[in-house]
């Protein structure tokens, strides 16, 4: 790609650009200052929602506005839809991209959260080629991902939703189109009533999106009752760390966190078996 | 056929809601803007700031900048101390006052996190950008002053040593008797109350084009402001340049709520810059600019005692009030007059009579503090609210109850409070019945309780609060500030008849030139689409005090009203030695004279502007017609006319989360005769909402080291 | 990024080409290279609305792209909406009900509402507030906003034009 060219001769002060909504406030504000731009919002092999087999591919470039309303991305990707409108305002929705924001991994962002949880591949490029790497294993830090300086994040791959999945989301923010204090998605398998497997992540805990491990655990198995919700949401104060903010103690989010987890359980417990 | 009242006759245009005709450029996009205007050869400048928040200045090199491409000056605090005088923010009847010197740019240290500590001046505002990123400044860190306590404490540094202490202020009110009454009362209740900093955010930042003429000489300003006549005393007085020779223009204003109508050090500098270049020079603070620039206000710890008798009747108050201010008080209009209102607004509507108050206005290394919308009100009103919220509690009283039996009568006016203010005529008890019934309160409380049950958790609350307006010269004037409090109009007939209107009042968008032009087609009896009102203009529009603590029509409407009325006999009288009649015949009426009994239309008034101003030759010796009046106002007697009402919210609380959800909100406001209500109405709508803001989202934080850690419009 | 490059688009149905800095927004591109003011920056990282603009058929921040990205490119102000009279009917209503004080947001809100009403189907006030998350106004209160906008698009939905002058005070 003549991207990946362009960079490899930019050196390292060059930066991609997709939707720029991320990056032109940080411009804007001084926070980086690249001496040169890629723009790659024309790359044709960035674009294209299309299902292969049990896998839907979501080109990096899809828009925001495209997840909110695409019927395919509805059908087998379904968290990626229910976040969508609550991920900034609509003319953002209208230019930022699906793969601006994982690459971007924002720890506040939604669709970063729901990659991790609908257990997606990120399909990343360099000169060499290309490779998968599983979302488990994708978001390392603040800000930081797999993505190797240089790398461009081609499409996510999304194993389609079956009959057996529940999923829900749901986030707790101040105003419509802020960023939450705490937001939580979860997909989960249920076979003969009880959870077989479970992806529960949140989202604006930490340093990057979460996994509940704990309170995952907690629930395999089981029929969601309510005393399954008061175990997970018992284990899962035990997997968040939040960061120290003045303004949302960490206690804070943990409470409110264990509140979200109780809804969301309740929801998919209340979906039709 | 319904009835024909007072507003179907021609020409009556007070109390009507009509649009405003200025709104409709705006909607066009051919707002103008500060920030929107371009001048020849004009230069953009840019500010490197201080990450410090107090520190002395050791060294500065700027060499590198001064040779980076575009930029055609950088200046420091000596440069400009050499063309500017400093000023300092204090006003006289504040007795024992104290604040610093201050210069556009500071020479030895810097006071707060973000103060502009070198200009740099460019072609382009990148440049001019790049260019301070090039500015290298050697700080020696000094230990902060944050905390309002610490800056009191005997080991605390001294921001301004000269001053002896960080104390700006200490005020004191007391009726005596608190003491007595407060061991005698049956109930006392007692609260400490914060309040953070909260900051205008307009949506057009402060903008500022200064653009100097050595040759006339004469400075001439595009500043974003509300107050152009006070910035063309302080333009005048502090470069030495004489004041007819200072112009400052006020365009299109994108926001101000008390904000822009504070001197700003870049933007003084602004004006010593563009002297220096002779050239003009533009700066646009820029969003991150304005958090740690534009005046915060509010920050008050309020500790605060309220007693009662058994029944609930309020006996007495006892205050005691620290605000933090920023490193000096704010010029001209100081740092103590929030808190100054603060503790004079305390329980304001309310019958006790023994008050006692303790005020201390404290310097700190923050950004400095002053007026903004609403100054003091809310934290006198939360302050006052909540004790009496208190006492209800304590004596089982509902929330109307304990007000009707504690708000001053209706019928006891005039009277004065105890902090000293003199109520002309106030109405709490019609308000408060008339908010009562507006939101249905007793099928609310039944409903809350219904709910409850289901463990749904609604609130109800009221307040009642007493507003400052229309200030005399009891505000500023007595202080020793430069702030006029009267207003001043000329009103002039063209040769064709129509109507000019140039007055002193500043439009923000708030209508005053709607209301302005209603009220003068209402006294001359033209249609309003032939009446053109113009503001903000030192070299057109007559001196006055502008726009701020809801003066505009109080006072500027008062002094239209007055100049109409002038105006309208001058015109009579022309028309009665033309139509050989006595002028308190006739009347004007739909742009004619009419027989004021009849009503019969006798001349045009265009016909009279055209006699007067190209046939005087036809007038009977003598007439010299007076066709333009120049009229100034001011008010006399009360220092400021109060106003008051009460407001009403109803809120749900996620009590899981404690996330809070508005359901409604009321507001009964005496507000005086309503000259457009479709303008009053967007006041109070756009006051509560902003009032909500603070209430729930914003406050301006600060870090331990003096840092404001919150200081884009994202967080 | 302070290097010239090139740039042409429409603006408002009109070829533009200029040689700009590549840093220099589509904002200040609109605002000081075409001085078409009637686009406002309040914040210049996307969070006030004060920018928007359309772009290609859909309202965008102009403080969030580079004027070089949107090359080749149709873009459209408040000023060339106003010319085309598309929005002469929700300006209207604006002005009516007093859906503005100072206008800072004003060209903002109106990007916003062109883009909602030109969707099918009437909004209801809870879309068109959920529409307008993304524009600050410090002075309305935003309460007249959504009424001019629902006015608007309730005359539209009964198909009259001639509705849409109904004198709010009459
Ligand atoms: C006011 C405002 C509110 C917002 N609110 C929210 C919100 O509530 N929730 C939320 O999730 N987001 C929010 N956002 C962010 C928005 O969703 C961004 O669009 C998104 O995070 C980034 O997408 P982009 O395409 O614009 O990326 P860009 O800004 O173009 O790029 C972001 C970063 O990712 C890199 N990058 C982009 N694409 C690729 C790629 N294909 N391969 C490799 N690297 C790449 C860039 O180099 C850059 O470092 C908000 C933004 C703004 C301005
Ligand atoms: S200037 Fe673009 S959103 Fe504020
Ligand atoms: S009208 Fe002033 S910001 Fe909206």
């Amino acid at each position: 790609m003549e991207a990946l060219d362009a960079y490899e001769q930019a050196g390292s002060d060059a930066s991609y650009i997709a939707g720029g909504q991320s990056l032109v406030p940080a411009l804007a504000l001084r926070l980086q200052a690249p001496d040169v731009l890629i723009d790659i919002a024309h790359i044709p092999d960035l674009r294209g929602i299309e299902l292969k087999g049990n896998w839907l591919r979501i080109g990096a470039l899809t828009r925001h506005a495209e997840v909110l309303a695409h019927p395919l991305i509805r059908q087998h990707a379904p968290l990626y839809s229910d976040a969508a409108p609550h991920v900034a305002h609509p003319a953002i929705r209208n230019k930022g991209t699906l793969g601006g924001s994982i690459a971007h991994a924002d720890p506040a962002s939604e669709f970063p959260a729901m990659t991790l949880a609908l257990g997606a591949e990120l399909e990343i490029a360099n000169r060499n080629g290309t490779r998968r790497v599983a979302a488990d294993a994708f978001f390392v830090d603040l800000f930081q991902t797999a993505i190797e300086p240089g790398e461009l994040l081609v499409a996510i791959h999304v194993p389609v939703v079956n009959a057996n999945h529940r999923w829900a989301f749901h986030e707790l923010a101040r105003r419509r189109g802020d960023y939450a204090l705490v937001g939580c998605g979860i997909l989960a398998d249920v076979i003969d009533g009880a959870i077989a497997q479970i992806r529960i992540v949140f989202f604006s805990v930490g340093n990057t999106p979460v996994r509940a491990a704990k309170a995952e655990h907690a629930l395999i198995g089981r029929v969601i009752d309510a005393d399954a919700i008061a175990a997970a949401q018992a284990a899962v104060i035990h997997d968040l760390d939040p960061p120290e903010d003045e303004n949302v103690p960490p206690a804070m989010r943990r409470q409110l966190a264990r509140v979200v987890l109780g809804r969301l359980l309740g929801d998919i417990a209340r979906q039709a078996p | 056929m319904t009835a024909i009242t007072a507003l179907d006759r021609p020409n009556s245009y007070i109390g009507r809601s009509v649009p405003r005709p200025n709104a409709k450029r705006l909607l066009a996009g051919r707002g103008r803007y500060v920030t929107d205007i371009v001048l020849p050869r004009m230069l953009h400048g840019a500010y490197v700031r201080s990450p410090y928040a107090h520190a002395r200045i050791v060294a500065i090199n700027a060499d590198e900048a001064r040779a980076a491409p575009g930029v055609r000056l950088v200046a420091i605090g000596e440069d400009l101390a050499k063309l500017c005088t400093p000023w300092v923010g204090t006003m006289d009847h504040f007795k024992g006052m104290k604040s610093p010197p201050q210069l556009p740019l500071p020479i030895d240290k810097v006071v707060w996190a973000g103060q502009a500590v070198v200009a740099v001046v460019a072609d382009t505002r990148a440049l001019a950008e790049d260019a301070a990123e090039l500015v290298a400044i050697e700080f020696d860190e000094l230990p902060a002053v944050v905390d309002i306590d610490a800056a009191r404490g005997p080991d605390a540094p001294v921001i301004s040593p000269e001053l002896g202490s960080n104390l700006c202020f200490h005020g004191k009110i007391d009726t005596g008797g608190v003491e007595d009454v407060f061991a005698g009362a049956a109930h006392v209740v007692e609260e400490e109350f914060l309040f953070g900093r909260h900051t205008a955010v307009t949506m057009e930042p402060r903008a500022i084009i200064a653009d100097y003429d050595a040759s006339e000489p004469k400075l001439t300003v595009h500043h974003a402001t509300q107050t152009p006549y006070q910035f063309q005393d302080i333009y005048a007085r502090h470069y030495g340049i004489p004041e007819a020779c200072v112009r400052v223009i006020a365009p299109d204003i994108g926001g101000s709520f008390g904000m822009k109508l504070h001197m700003y050090h870049e933007d003084m500098a602004v004006v010593g810059l563009s002297i220096m270049l002779e050239r003009p020079v533009k700066y646009v603070a820029d969003r991150m600019e304005s958090f740690v620039s534009d005046i915060h206000a509010r920050d008050h710890r309020v500790r605060a005692r309220m007693a009662a008798d058994a029944d609930g009747n309020i006996l007495a108050m006892d205050v005691e009030d620290v605000t933090g201010i920023g490193a000096f008080s704010a010029y001209p209009r100081t740092s103590v007059v929030e808190g100054n209102q603060v503790y004079r607004l305390m329980g304001a509507p309310y019958t006790f009579k023994n008050y006692r108050a303790d005020l201390q206005v404290v310097f700190q290394n923050k950004v400095q503090m002053s007026q903004y919308r609403a100054v003091g009100h809310p934290v006198a009103c939360t302050v006052t609210e909540r004790l009496v919220d208190m006492i209800a509690a304590k004596t089982s009283r509902d929330v109307f109850d304990i007000r009707s039996g504690n708000l001053i009568p209706d019928d006891a006016y005039p009277c004065a409070s105890p902090t000293g203010y003199k109520f002309e005529s106030l109405s709490h008890h019609a308000c408060l019945a008339k908010i009562r019934a507006l939101m249905d309160y007793d099928g609310l409380r039944a409903e809350q309780a219904a709910l409850r049950k289901q463990g749904i958790h609604r609130g109800i609350g009221i307040a009642s609060f007493v507003e400052i307006t229309n200030p005399s010269p009891a505000f500023y004037g007595v202080g020793g500030v430069r702030i006029s409090s009267q207003d001043g109009a000329i009103i002039k007939i063209t040769p064709s008849g129509d109507v000019r209107c140039l007055i002193s009042i500043t439009e923000l968008g708030q209508g005053t030139e709607t209301i302005v032009g209603q009220i003068v087609a209402e006294h001359l009896g033209v249609d309003r689409e032939r009446i053109k009102v113009i503001t903000g203009d030192t070299e057109t529009t007559p001196h006055g005090g502008a726009t701020y603590a809801c003066r505009g029509a109080g006072i500027g409407g008062e002094t239209a009203l007055q100049a109409a009325k002038k105006l309208k006999a001058n015109v009579l009288a022309v028309a009665a030695a033309i139509l050989q009649d006595e002028p308190d015949r006739l009347d004007m009426e739909a742009g004619w004279i009419v027989d004021a009994a009849s009503r019969q239309q006798r001349i045009e008034l265009a016909e009279i502007a055209r006699i007067a101003y190209f046939r005087s030759d036809t007038l009977p010796p003598g007439t010299q017609s007076q066709l333009s009046v120049a009229h100034h106002y001011a008010p006399e007697g009360y220092p400021f006319a109060f106003t008051n009402g009460v407001q009403a919210c109803h809120l749900e609380l996620d009590v899981e989360t404690g996330f809070v959800k508005l359901l409604k909100m009321w507001v009964v406001e005496d507000c005086g005769r309503v000259i457009n209500p479709l303008l009053v109405d967007e006041q109070i709508r756009g006051g509560v909402v902003q009032g909500l803001g603070a209430a729930f989202f914003e406050e301006c934080t600060y870090g331990d080291s003096g840092q404001l850690t919150n200081g884009s419009l994202a967080d | 990024m302070s290097d010239l490059v090139d740039v042409s688009l429409i603006v408002n149905g009109s070829e533009v080409s200029h040689r700009v800095p590549a840093r220099t927004t589509l904002a200040d591109f609109l605002r000081q290279t075409l001085e078409l003011t009637g686009t406002h920056t309040g914040c210049e990282m996307g969070v006030c609305g004060a920018c928007l603009v359309v772009l290609d058929g859909q309202v965008v921040h102009a403080c969030l792209s580079f004027a070089v990205q949107a090359s080749g490119s149709a873009v459209e102000t408040v000023e060339g909406l106003t010319e085309r009279a598309v929005i002469a009917d929700l300006q209207e209503a604006f002005h009516q009900r007093n859906a503005l004080q100072c206008g800072f947001c004003t060209p903002g809100m109106l990007m916003t509402a062109y883009s909602l009403l030109s969707q099918p189907g009437v909004p209801s006030r809870e879309d068109i507030r959920d529409a307008l998350s993304g524009n600050y106004c410090r002075c309305t209160g935003y309460e007249a906003i959504v009424d001019a906008i629902e006015t608007t698009a309730r005359n539209r939905a009964a198909g009259g034009d001639a509705a849409a002058r109904e004198e709010i005070d009459a």
